[in-house]
């Protein structure tokens, strides 16, 4: 469910997000739920998904990202992607998902 | 494309997020002994996961039922492979297929979806078609040729 305490950390009003080795609708939800909860628990400003141990990612992982920026835009914040594969910064790159996600 | 069928298989699951995996693991395993790049198999991974994703979502709207994957495996000498996957659900079906297909189309009543999963099919298969009647299932159809090693240079 990736309710492990080590995968989400809370720095400045930064949210960083490990995220699984394969990030797809069964991982979503938890994902979803986890990161929400700490929005609204730690005035979290901007969100950092880091895709270091990701393999594969198909269009939920689009999702998880698109409803995380829809909660934290109105308030100023920014969504960056670090630690992306080759394969997964295409895949951000070509969606058009650059326009709201920094891959840095 | 003619050529003969090396390999068939067909799978029935229910509809249950925890088979996503399960149908990307099998379809890899079905085309791993094919020479291809690391690329194409992710392609056909994703895919896959797509379309049992939709069928799980938005055919059983949740409430399980049986997914049906099958895939065909066909060899031409002088072309290479040809890979078929079918997807079919028993759900709710699509009303208007070429709307749901466009580029970030989602049903309303979510918004946690990003709208692309047809876009990927389409992105990372060579030919995908969608048959839908409501209230009878759906059934996506998609094909990836993988160049004979030859071919290739």
């Amino acid at each position: 469910m990736g309710t492990k305490t080590q995968e989400y950390a809370i720095i400045d009003n930064y949210l960083c997000i490990k995220m699984p080795a394969e990030v797809d609708h069964h991982k979503a939800s938890g994902i979803r739920e986890c990161a929400d909860q700490l929005i609204l628990d730690d005035k979290v400003k901007n969100i950092v998904f880091d895709f270091e141990d990701t393999t594969f990612m198909d269009s939920s992982g689009l999702g998880i990202i698109i409803g995380r920026y829809r909660k934290i835009s109105c308030f100023g914040g920014k969504v960056y992607a670090v630690n992306a594969n080759e394969r997964i910064t295409r895949l951000l790159t070509t969606s058009g998902m650059t326009a709201i996600v920094q891959v840095v | 494309m003619e050529g003969n069928v090396i390999n068939e298989i067909k799978l029935e699951f229910e509809a249950v997020s925890e088979n996503e995996g399960l149908a990307r693991v099998v379809i890899a395993t079905f085309i791993s002994a094919l020479d291809i790049t690391v690329d194409e198999l992710e392609d056909v991974k994703t895919a896959v996961s797509e379309a049992v994703t939709n069928a799980i979502i938005h055919g059983y709207e949740e409430k399980g039922g049986t997914v049906v994957m099958s895939a065909v495996l066909k060899k031409d000498d002088s072309i290479g492979h040809l890979l078929t996957i079918e997807i079919c659900d028993t759900g709710v079906g699509i009303e208007d297929v070429e709307k749901a297909m466009q580029p970030m189309f989602t049903t309303g009543s979510e918004n946690e979806r990003s709208g692309m999963g047809f876009s990927f099919m389409e992105a990372f298969m060579d030919r995908v078609t969608v048959t839908s009647s409501p209230n009878m299932g759906t059934m996506v159809h998609m094909e990836k040729q993988f160049k004979a090693y030859d071919a290739r240079q």
